[in-house]
């Protein structure tokens, strides 16, 4: 009798599984959005699905693509890593979207690489990211390593002087090749080794006493200290009351962080952190008309309380290159848009023009924001464009790759054997 | 740097010169359009020549424009170009003008750009203030400029400083003339004895810009040298091979020095052996042979015989050129005695400070037990007690924490918050221990593995019920000013006041159970029925009872710890999960049915982790694995914990 | 024997029934054959929920016979998917590696190749050595016997250490919790040598099969663990009968009366935690490769906590219970948190099923717990009719001085 209720719920599973490949059909065209909608990264990755909604529904008030209507299909991965391989297939074959957008964490995109790659599916990756990767298959819309961390760095050490440097991140991916090129960059810049002082906590960490009392002392030798901080999440809370509570102000050690955003601040009491930094391609506060029409369209839509930050800029522009090449392609089919993705312009929030490179990074400006007491942050330097870099220059391993995926037709190509190290992703 | 700013100062000069004569009425406005672009987009680069030339300027109008300049203050019209100091009014901006401070009525918003120095130029210009400001009546402004002094010291402060010390009325900032002096005079003063006297006298003093000074004092060079010379102030002789200097780093710097030819390494052997292929073959030995690195370096050897590429440079090479050379670090400070008496002090300093961070380390240690010591006090009866395994027990730290959230919704004022907070969040606590006493954990006293798995079914409601009423985003829990400080004892050993409390606090329900559970009726009952429930009730005791209100202690206690913890930390939904296991830890560390147990539990396990964590600073994740090892292990070889129960109380 | 032991234990028969019809219908109607009625991705799902059944059983066989509340089986699962992984990655890397270096104008020597495969695969976390622990990685018969060595071994030497200072009930629950915690936090660090935070990924493209499409891959691998399954069925159903499975259950019900009767407890109980940690770690050598990436997450204590949760849902002390278990929760839950269960329109409040899962979970395992403590397996009782003796649904170890009805006033 259980195998009896076993087959009959499995039975009804596959059938509803089924149900979508049967109706595939030309129009509507489809879009997957794969973000986690419940779980630990939903706080982060709700938001981007609600832009994708707006995106997608923008889209079909203008006439939709391609003569069709979109068709925005949510799955949601539960912050679960193979969950998001498992969902992607399902959105490949299943379903059959024709563009993905999706992944916060590194890790769930090297969890869906494979399954884009076999499938030859499309994914539009929206977050600041460590780098080191290009696939065929993904646009990478966030910053590359040297479209946030190298310019921030370079701030620290132009503009505020910084000489002896505390690399405090969350133990994970994104933080530790971060800090890993920061740190050969850093001594390529004259800083000594032991004038870096790294550190790790767990996701989630509190007792920050020992580690601030750490990052003063550093300034034991007369050197003006900075601190770089890739600590994710509700840990930077901690983090900035027990740096607050020893009385640093960030006029003494100022902080740069690169994970902490509008949407981070938002609804927190951020007294303690004015006048720290962060860095990003996007800030809300950034005055132009093209912002300003953004965020007016994502408060009607979402709810007036709501912000806008920089993965959902990130978005923007990759849906928007996304139609533009699309409708150059006269199609959705996956290599014909991405050819036409080469060399497409979009432009940014924030002024200027992003750009579609061949090694499937944007090039975008980087600004240096400071907190402020409403949580939004005052833009206090911003670049003209910089070229998204796959590989970095400063790890010797990566410093020979290249990726040009349009004249090479790779995105691992050795410079000096001049040879195509592989076709698929390393994950 | 200093032909730089002359350079500046001159092309100033001739701006400034040509600007007066346009616009006699505005000197300073005339003066920053001439740098209109260094005034709107100030960068460190850029800073020192402007500010040189505002000072060549000498106008009266200068620290006034610099002060508001550094407090972002002034703005710039987009319509006509020039900058205005502005604040925000009714109906836009109300300007007034940089030269004669006239109001010059309102701008809109759209119209201006307010100017925005970041840090690094905030600095310069709190430098090039300090002048104006050590005798400025402003108790503030005064303070301003000594915190100016001690970011950026500079050798033309010491004299303004030094004549400022006698004419300060505040005793407090005067002290701090007289140290900052001090400071100022060990590295800047004109004689060598003054400077030794400065130094000297900084012996005793912790802090970090004392031991800043006595290290820039000392900074060293690396050099390399055939013979040692005499005429040098040279600080130590390296031993190539030793730990400061490791033999590879001893001869990279020979190879820097061009003393030496760089090693020959496996890809300096694979590039010059590509770059000699032909025919299939390198120096008459085929490629296909290439494949070990012995091969390889025959053949490379074979290669540098025809002289094609430079001979082989091998570790003995290395080895012969490191003894033929002496490596040592100089001063840039060329006085012996000045290096020596700083370099004395220094050490004095640092023997000082070494006890101060074993003191610092010991009060953190305190701290985090304290603690896991509140995180699991209300564990230690429901658990140690009551022998009741409360997987929820997180949770109810999770509903404290929210309940003091919530209350500071609605009373705006801290410490009144706080005060209603901590008794209604053992209220709340209590009543959900309670309620889940009654439903559940009453029908499973005699199945121990089960109430474990039914209370972690609630633990898992209840975090997905926050999670829904409070979203998954950390909310603040602020704590009043008073908490929000540190207790500072000298310039190393200092804590914040928010762990003194929790501190403070943990005692006090350290005081309250064993009072209650020694002293009271409650207590005496609550023991006999965890002892012999039958026997108890026998003598007229209502178990039921005892156990609903022990239980419903226990879990008012999480609720108080929670609140506490929320003000340190923050509060989450899954704030409870992080604590979990670590005081379920503590209570068996420390020994089961025993307040004094859970004490020495959680002492031993906060005092374990800064330890390790001491010994491995960059990675504090490897700390807590080690601990819970150790703990995994402690408890193999003393399963019932520091402090046994011994005889019938024991239970079995 | 063998007959007897059929016939003592008629489930067998009727279970790897089941399973075989189960397995001929989901490959008859998968993409294979060309039906494609069910999906790859729901193949695949499928076989992963095969290996979670196989855990369970051995948890069932753990808990409900022998009454040690273990909350670090899925540790064990998860060290069998990081040797196989371990493997997988190093074995893909190294075909890559070989054919792009064979094109350098040198051939390269064998420590070049193994530094290529090093950059590659920890080039992600800013590493390119390879750590002692990947020693055996290049070899396949070495990493598998790894996937039973390494979780036997540190479940041997736990348990031991654990069995022999006599640490039991909720103790033993916390000290195997503690022990999850460890691991799951050193495999967080970076320097631990396994990727960190990311893991092993891209497990299922197999070294070498490139051309095989995922279809026949993901069936295969269903087979595998049908296959895994049913001899752990097996095994395990024969372990629980028979004198030892008596004693086993005796030691569950009173540990203290068998060790009277003169039987050696600890090497019953350290016996039986070592053969379903090996079989756990089986389950997750078939798992991984079909999820595609482990990473350590995988093992935090929550997942063997859920573990335990399937088993008492399904019932324990039966070992399709563990099965039906396991099948059904990890299933159900899946479809709720896959956003696909319908909303629920209060009127005052819409029901959203990703929110509210979670709470429905636990407060119906609070309620399995408190009234039916036979589980899911309990309606079995019902239709067969075979009387069982009555225990109050009473498990684990009777503390007398604890029973409720003694305290009424």
């Amino acid at each position: 009798m259980t195998h009896v209720t076993k087959f009959t719920s499995l039975a009804v599973a596959a059938l509803l599984a089924g149900a979508g490949a049967a109706s595939a059909q030309d129009c509507p065209i489809k879009v997957g959005v794969l973000h986690s909608l419940s779980g630990s990264m939903a706080i982060s990755e709700t938001t981007l699905k609600d832009v994708m909604l707006m995106l997608v529904e923008q889209q079909n008030a203008k006439g939709g693509l391609l003569g069709c209507q979109l068709e925005a299909v949510v799955v949601d991965p539960a912050s679960d890593w193979p969950l998001f391989a498992e969902k992607a297939r399902e959105l490949l074959t299943v379903n059959e979207v024709d563009v993905i957008f999706g992944n916060w964490t590194s890790v769930s995109r090297k969890s869906v690489l494979p399954v884009i790659e076999e499938l030859n599916g499309l994914l539009f990756y929206p977050v600041q990211y460590e780098g080191e990767e290009s696939s065929r298959n993904v646009f990478y819309t966030g910053a590359a390593p040297n479209q946030q961390a190298i310019p921030a760095t370079d701030y620290f050490l132009e503009e505020l002087g910084v000489e002896k440097f505390a690399l405090l991140g969350t133990d994970y991916v994104y933080p530790r090749t971060t800090n890993n090129i920061l740190e050969s960059y850093l001594i390529s810049k004259g800083i000594a080794k032991e004038d870096i002082f790294v550190n790790y906590t767990p996701f989630g960490h509190s007792d920050w006493a020992t580690i601030v009392a750490d990052v003063v002392a550093l300034g034991a030798d007369g050197k003006q200290v900075g601190v770089i901080s890739t600590i994710n999440g509700d840990a930077n809370i901690g983090f900035y009351k027990e740096l607050a509570a020893a009385g640093v102000s960030a006029e003494d050690i100022p902080v740069v962080a690169f994970s902490v955003g509008e949407e981070e601040l938002s609804g927190l009491d951020t007294s303690e952190l004015v006048g720290h930094l962060a860095a990003w391609n996007y800030f809300m506060s950034a005055d132009t008309p093209a912002n300003n029409e953004f965020i007016t369209a994502w408060k009607a839509f979402a709810g007036e309380n709501r912000v806008t930050n920089d993965p959902m800029e990130a978005h923007y522009i990759g849906f928007n290159m996304w139609v533009n090449a699309a409708t150059a392609a006269g199609t959705t089919d996956v290599d014909a848009v991405r050819t036409a993705m080469y060399g497409q312009e979009f432009p940014n929030l924030t002024g200027g023009t992003a750009v579609m490179l061949p090694n499937h990074h944007l090039a975008k400006p980087v600004l240096i924001g400071e907190i402020r007491a409403d949580g939004q942050f005052d833009i206090i330097s911003q670049t003209p464009e910089v070229d998204g870099d796959a590989w970095t220059d400063y790890l010797p391993d990566s410093a020979v790759l290249t990726s040009d995926w349009k004249d090479l037709g790779c995105g691992m190509y050795n410079t000096v054997t001049k040879t195509c190290v592989q076709l698929t992703s390393n994950y | 740097m200093i032909f730089r700013l002359i350079c500046c100062a001159l092309t100033l000069c001739l701006a400034l010169s040509a600007a007066r004569a346009q616009d006699g009425g505005a000197p300073l406005q005339a003066l920053l359009q001439a740098n209109a672009d260094a005034v709107a987009n100030p960068s460190r680069s850029t800073v020192d020549g402007l500010l040189a030339a505002l000072l060549e300027a000498d106008l009266p109008s200068v620290p006034l424009f610099l002060e508001r300049w550094r407090d972002r203050a002034v703005y710039l019209r987009a319509s006509d170009g020039l900058f205005y100091f502005a604040t925000q009014a009714e109906g836009g901006f109300a300007l007034t003008d940089v030269d004669t401070g006239a109001d010059l009525g309102r701008a809109d918003g759209t119209d201006l750009t307010e100017l925005r120095p970041n840090a690094g130029v905030r600095r310069a210009i709190g430098s090039a203030l300090v002048a104006f400001q050590l005798l400025d009546d402003d108790p503030v402004k005064r303070l301003a400029a000594l915190d100016a002094i001690a970011r950026s010291p500079a050798e033309d402060q010491l004299e303004p400083l030094r004549l400022s010390i006698d004419e300060e009325p505040d005793p407090a900032l005067q002290a701090r003339k007289i140290r900052l002096e001090r400071l100022l005079s060990a590295r800047f003063a004109a004689t060598a004895d003054e400077r030794i006297a400065a130094i000297e006298s900084l012996k005793g003093d912790l802090g970090v810009d004392a031991r800043a000074v006595l290290n820039l004092i000392l900074t060293t060079s690396p050099a390399v040298f055939t013979t040692l010379p005499t005429d040098r102030n040279i600080a130590a002789v390296l031993e190539p091979g030793s730990k400061a200097l490791s033999e590879a780093e001893a001869y990279a710097r020979l190879v820097e020095a061009d003393l030496s030819p760089p090693l020959t390494g496996v890809a300096t052997i694979r590039d010059a052996l590509i770059a000699a292929i032909a025919d299939g073959q390198v120096a008459g030995i085929p490629v296909s042979t290439l494949t070990t690195d012995a091969a390889r370096e025959a053949a490379y050897e074979a290669l540098a015989a025809t002289g094609a590429v430079p001979p082989l440079v091998t570790l003995e090479d290395q080895a012969a050129a490191l003894t033929a050379h002496q490596f040592v670090l100089i001063y840039a400070e060329s006085d012996p005695a000045i290096t020596a008496a700083a370099e004395e002090t220094l050490e004095a300093i640092l023997f000082n400070v070494g006890l101060n961070q074993t003191a610092d380390l010991t009060l953190d240690a305190l701290s985090l037990a304290s603690i896991y010591f509140l995180a699991a006090i209300g564990l230690a009866i429901t658990f140690g007690v009551m022998g009741v395994i409360n997987m929820a027990h997180g949770e109810f730290i999770m509903m404290g924490a929210y309940t003091g959230y919530v209350v500071q919704l609605f009373i705006p004022d801290y410490t009144l918050s706080l005060i209603v907070a901590l008794p209604l969040a053992f209220a709340v606590t209590f009543g959900a221990g309670v309620a889940m006493e009654r439903l559940v954990i009453r029908w499973l006293y005699h199945r121990p593995l089960e109430t474990l798995l039914a209370t972690f079914g609630i633990s898992i409601a209840l975090q997905q019920l926050a999670k829904n009423i409070f979203g998954t985003q950390a909310r603040p829990l602020t704590s009043p000013d008073w908490l929000s400080g540190t207790l500072t004892f000298n310039e190393v050993v200092s804590i914040s006041m928010i762990r003194v409390a929790i501190f403070v606090l943990a005692l006090l329900f350290l005081g309250l159970l064993i009072y209650i559970l020694k002293r009271t009726r409650l207590g005496l009952e609550v023991r006999a029925v965890t002892q012999n429930p039958g026997m108890a009730a026998s003598m007229g005791i209502n178990p039921d009872r005892i156990n609903m209100l022990t239980f419903g202690l226990g879990s008012g206690i999480a609720g108080i710890a929670g609140v506490a913890i929320g003000l340190y930390a923050k509060v989450t939904s899954e704030m409870g999960t992080e604590y979990i296991v670590q005081s379920f830890m503590t209570v068996v560390v420390g020994g089961v049915g025993n307040v004094w147990g859970t004490l020495a539990g959680a002492t031993l396990i906060g005092f374990l982790q800064k330890g390790i964590e001491f010994f491995n600073p960059s990675n504090t994740l490897a700390a807590q694995t080690y601990m819970i090892l150790f703990i995994i292990l402690f408890i193999q070889f003393r399963p019932k914990g520091i402090i046994a129960l011994k005889g019938r109380a024991a239970g079995d | 024997m063998n007959r007897s032991f059929i016939a003592r234990n008629p489930s067998v028969l009727w279970f790897l029934l089941a399973l075989s019809v189960f397995t001929i219908v989901v490959t008859v109607l998968s993409e294979v054959t060309g039906v494609g009625l069910i999906s790859t991705s729901f193949v695949k799902t499928l076989g992963k929920t095969l290996c979670l059944c196989l855990i369970a059983i051995a948890m069932d066989v753990v808990w409900g016979y022998c009454g040690i509340l273990s909350l670090g089986h899925f540790a064990f699962f998860g060290l069998g998917g990081y040797a196989i992984g371990m493997w997988l990655m190093y074995a893909r890397t190294e075909l890559i590696v070989v054919e792009s270096l064979a094109n350098a104008p040198l051939p390269p020597t064998d420590k070049e190749v193994v530094d290529a495969i090093a950059t590659q695969i920890f080039g992600v976390v800013g590493s390119s050595e390879f750590p002692l622990l990947w020693a055996f990685s290049h070899s396949l018969a070495l990493q598998l016997l790894m996937v039973v060595l390494v979780p036997g071994l540190l479940a041997l030497v736990f348990g031991w250490l654990a069995f022999r200072s006599r640490v039991t009930g909720v103790y033993l629950s916390i000290l195997t919790q503690a022990m999850t915690l460890a691991l799951s936090l050193y495999l967080f660090q970076n320097d631990s040598g396994l990727r960190g935070n990311n893991g092993l990924s891209g497990l299922q493209n197999l070294p070498g099969l490139d051309a095989v499409p995922q279809s026949v891959i993901s069936i295969a691998f269903f087979w595998a663990s049908a296959v895994a399954l049913g001899l752990g069925y097996v095994l395990f159903a024969w372990v629980v009968s028979g004198k030892m499975g008596s004693v086993i259950r005796a030691i569950r019900d009173n540990e203290s009366r068998v060790r009277f009767l003169g039987y050696h407890v600890e090497s019953y109980k350290l016996f039986v935690f070592t053969l379903t940690a090996i079989v756990a770690g089986i389950a997750g050598a078939l798992y991984y490769p079909q999820a595609g990436i482990i990473n350590p997450a995988e093992i935090a204590p929550i997942a063997s906590i859920y573990l335990a949760v399937w088993v008492a849902i399904g019932g324990r002390g039966r070992l399709y219970g563990a099965v039906i278990g396991a099948a059904f929760v990890s299933l159900l839950s899946s479809w709720f948190t896959g956003g696909s269960a319908p909303a629920i329109n209060l009127g005052f409040y819409t029901i959203n099923w990703t929110d509210w899962w979670l709470v429905l979970l636990g407060v119906s395992f609070v309620a399995v717990t408190l009234f039916f403590p036979k589980g899911i397996g309990g309606l079995f009782d019902l239709i067969v009719l075979k009387p069982v003796a009555d225990r109050q649904g009473d498990y684990g170890p009777d503390k007398g001085a604890w029973r409720k009805e003694e305290g009424e006033p």
